[in-house]
């Protein structure tokens, strides 16, 4: 079943976009979101890949799609050689038993009228694994210990735990069908500081131990590049740099890595005293109404004219297994170019333009991402 | 040149600190439950052009505190002591009159979340004009006009169109910006910010920290920075405080504090904490259990179930008497009986001799 040598999971050219409606009596269609716009990435067997952006940027659909809890637009999801999106009925639930998601809120993804025994239970007997209700509670038993909570959480609540220990039995829960692939959708972004760090080396501890794959999505970069081994940078739904963790953080090549890695405080008063700092002008645009060219050409600092505007850049691979995609990523890391100031992009770009919208289509809440500005005319 | 020949620009960083908090315990009582101790014995001190960060998780007291000072809390159930002083006058028990003249105009906050702490079905432009109109008397079209100049220091695009727009059409960094658009129009001399940036993305949190970093150099504004990012604290604070279970545990500069953390809570948060510039593969070492897990102070140090070194008189010994907060070298403070030892940089620490300013209060 399995092929040595391949990736687990590939995505080719996905594309996930969500129609705007309006109509009282009939539903017309006047625009799409497009959330997901043509990403390709691959992940090896027993690696992490690090999905990182802002919200809004489409990376939390692009684990969704992956999974298939939202339908790809277009694109193909190949997972252990099989397409995702061409499965239907029986098999997409057999395959899905392979693929687990860990959700960012631990109590929102529970079911609060379940205790943890049934809720680490419902999966398997679901699945018909297990062997039986001896076997089954054996089972239970075994993946707490894995997670490291007490037996004596098996009648508890998830209300009764601490935020934490939630996540844990969220882990738990995703293990218990023994996946390939695990999807942990910001796994650590709504725990406390100290805790967080036990989640993560919890994540790495079954990873080397169940030779699990992981696919993180989280905004923490900080995070993401602890436990990657390859990083994808995402912004309004395309992948705009993807590198091994370690040559993204030396030398990361797109400007928006750029400006996102140097806006990251680091936990240092020295470090942070002498770093350089990118301020990025105004906001995300909407992904309705994407800006032309280079999605970023409206608030990237090393902006050259006409270029940006018109031309989409496609991912280049500029050094082994590091894909940039902007014009001039030689040049910016060459320094031949200079970077303009944040109120400069903001004088000739006019702050977000397009998310403003000066010619959009009809534009109100839906149209526009949930963290964008709004007009309406 | 001596200090007193200094410009007025060094006039702005006196002495006299701006916000002075004594002794502040906030205790909440419900019929029929054990009252609960949210802040015990919180003492510290702003001077103006001064950032002072409050770091804890969540459950330290951290936001309970800066509601106090700001005399937000519900007056049932609730019992505040200690003393709270703005620029010499007591807040803590001052009439609704005095404190609703101060703040606004004197003190002001920025609240965590920017959608729910605005008003959803009035513009921002009445909201940023209110306090213009209640505390500088202005007339209407004046208050507008100053709006929107306002919202142009913040950094709001096209101020006087934003001025007729709702919240919800607003970005999430645009409400912030708004938002502390509104704590400056009178020009307070303090500014709390409980977790200003948390909800928003970094490259959006970069920019209000900027923000904030320039007001304070360039209106001297005493702040007070509330947050559990450590990385947030690094960047902007001055002093930093650093809160468990309700007390204080830790006062350092920012610079002795993270290269020389001294309480094991301190340590351990920042051993646990991914950082950008290290490298993929070098373990994180978590505090272990979680914020639940603290003991009453009463009966020893609340860290204590967590601790790495923590030892028998943690907990046995000192029942019945708290930890002391006491002098651990020139600025800083301590409330421990086994702090990390840091051997090749403590001579430096303890021998330049304390100062009369250094214990921060």
């Amino acid at each position: 079943m399995t092929r040595a040598g391949e990736p687990l999971l590939q995505v080719q050219g996905l594309q996930v976009h969500f129609p705007i409606k309006r109509g009282v009596f009939v539903d017309r269609t006047v625009g799409h979101v497009r959330a997901v716009d043509g990403v390709d990435l691959a992940i090896d067997r027993g690696t992490t890949y690090g999905l990182v952006g802002e919200s809004g940027c489409g990376k939390s659909t692009l684990g969704r799609a992956v999974l298939r809890l939202v339908e790809p637009t277009a694109g193909q999801v190949l997972f252990d050689g099989t397409d995702v999106a061409s499965l239907r009925g029986e098999a997409l639930r057999t395959m899905r038993r392979r693929m687990q998601m860990v959700f960012q809120d631990p109590l929102g993804s529970l079911d609060p009228r379940q205790d943890v025994e049934s809720l680490l239970s419902e999966p398997l007997r679901a699945h018909g694994l297990g062997g039986g209700r001896a076997g089954i509670a054996t089972r239970v038993r075994e993946l707490l210990d894995a997670v490291g909570l007490p037996t004596a959480a098996l009648r508890r609540y998830p209300h009764e735990f601490s935020g934490g220990q939630r996540q844990r039995i969220g882990i738990a829960r995703a293990i218990s069908l023994e996946p390939d692939l695990l999807i942990a959708d910001e796994p650590v972004s709504a725990l406390d500081v100290s805790v967080q760090a036990q989640v993560v080396n919890l994540l790495e501890e079954l990873q080397q131990r169940l030779g699990l794959t992981y696919l993180v999505i989280a905004h923490d970069l900080a995070v993401v590049r602890h436990i990657s081994d390859v990083v994808g940078v995402m912004y309004l739904g395309s992948l705009v740099e993807q590198a091994p963790s370690g040559a993204l953080y030396d030398e990361p090549l797109h400007p928006y890595t750029r400006a996102l890695m140097s806006a990251v405080p680091v936990p240092d008063p020295v470090v942070e005293e002498r770093r350089e700092r990118i301020l990025l002008a105004g906001d995300l645009p909407s992904p309705a109404d994407p800006p032309s060219g280079c999605r970023f050409h409206t608030r990237c600092p090393w902006r050259q004219e006409t270029r940006c505007d018109d031309e989409v850049p496609v991912l280049r691979e500029l050094a082994p297994g590091h894909l940039v995609s902007c014009h001039w990523a030689e040049e910016i890391r060459d320094g031949a170019l200079q970077p303009r100031s944040a109120e400069e992009v903001a004088a000739t770009q006019g702050v977000s333009v397009r998310a403003t919208g000066v010619e959009a289509i009809e534009s109100d809440a839906l149209v526009q991402g949930l963290d964008e500005p709004i007009e309406r005319r | 040149m001596s200090i007193e020949a200094l410009p007025p620009e060094g006039a702005l960083r006196t002495d006299v600190p701006v916000l002075e908090v004594e002794d502040l315990s906030v205790t909440f009582a419900r019929r029929g439950e054990q009252p609960t101790r949210a802040v015990d014995g919180v003492s510290f001190s702003v001077a103006a052009g001064e950032t002072v960060g409050l770091v804890g998780e969540s459950g330290c007291g951290k936001s309970v505190t800066s509601l106090a000072v700001m005399g937000l809390l519900p007056r049932r159930g609730v019992q505040v002591g200690g003393s709270v002083r703005l620029g010499g006058t007591e807040l803590l028990g001052a009439p609704d009159r005095t404190l609703r003249r101060l703040r606004g105009a004197e003190m002001a906050m920025v609240f965590q979340d920017p959608l729910s702490s605005l008003n959803p079905t009035v513009p921002i432009g009445t909201q940023v004009t209110e306090v213009l109109v209640e505390h500088r008397d202005m007339g209407k079209k004046e208050a507008a006009t100053e709006a929107a100049e306002l919202l142009d220091r913040v950094g709001i695009p096209d101020p006087t169109r934003r001025l007729k727009e709702y919240p919800h059409q607003l970005s999430g960094g645009m409400r912030q910006r708004a938002l502390i658009a509104m704590a400056l129009a009178c020009s307070p001399r303090l500014l709390i910010a409980d977790e200003p940036t948390t909800a928003l993305d970094v490259t959006i949190q970069a920019q209000i920290l900027e923000l904030l970093r320039e007001l304070v150099v360039d209106s001297g504004t005493a702040l007070v920075m509330i947050t559990h990012d450590l990385g947030v604290v690094a960047g902007l604070c001055d002093r930093v405080h650093v809160m468990y279970a309700g007390k204080v545990i830790e006062t350092a500069d920012r610079h002795d504090l993270f290269a020389r953390p001294r309480q094991p809570y301190t340590g351990g948060l920042l051993a646990s904490v991914p950082r950008l510039d290290a490298g993929r593969g070098i373990p994180l070492t978590p505090i272990r259990g979680s914020a639940r897990d603290a003991i009453p102070w009463a009966e020893g140090c609340a860290f204590a179930p967590r601790c790495d070194n923590a030892q028998d008189d943690c907990l046995t010994e000192v029942a019945g008497s708290t930890v002391p907060l006491e002098y651990d070298g020139p600025g800083r403070e301590l409330r421990c009986r086994h702090p990390l030892t840091h051997p090749s940089s403590t001579a430096g620490a303890t021998s330049s001799g304390s100062t009369a300013s250094g214990a921060g209060r």
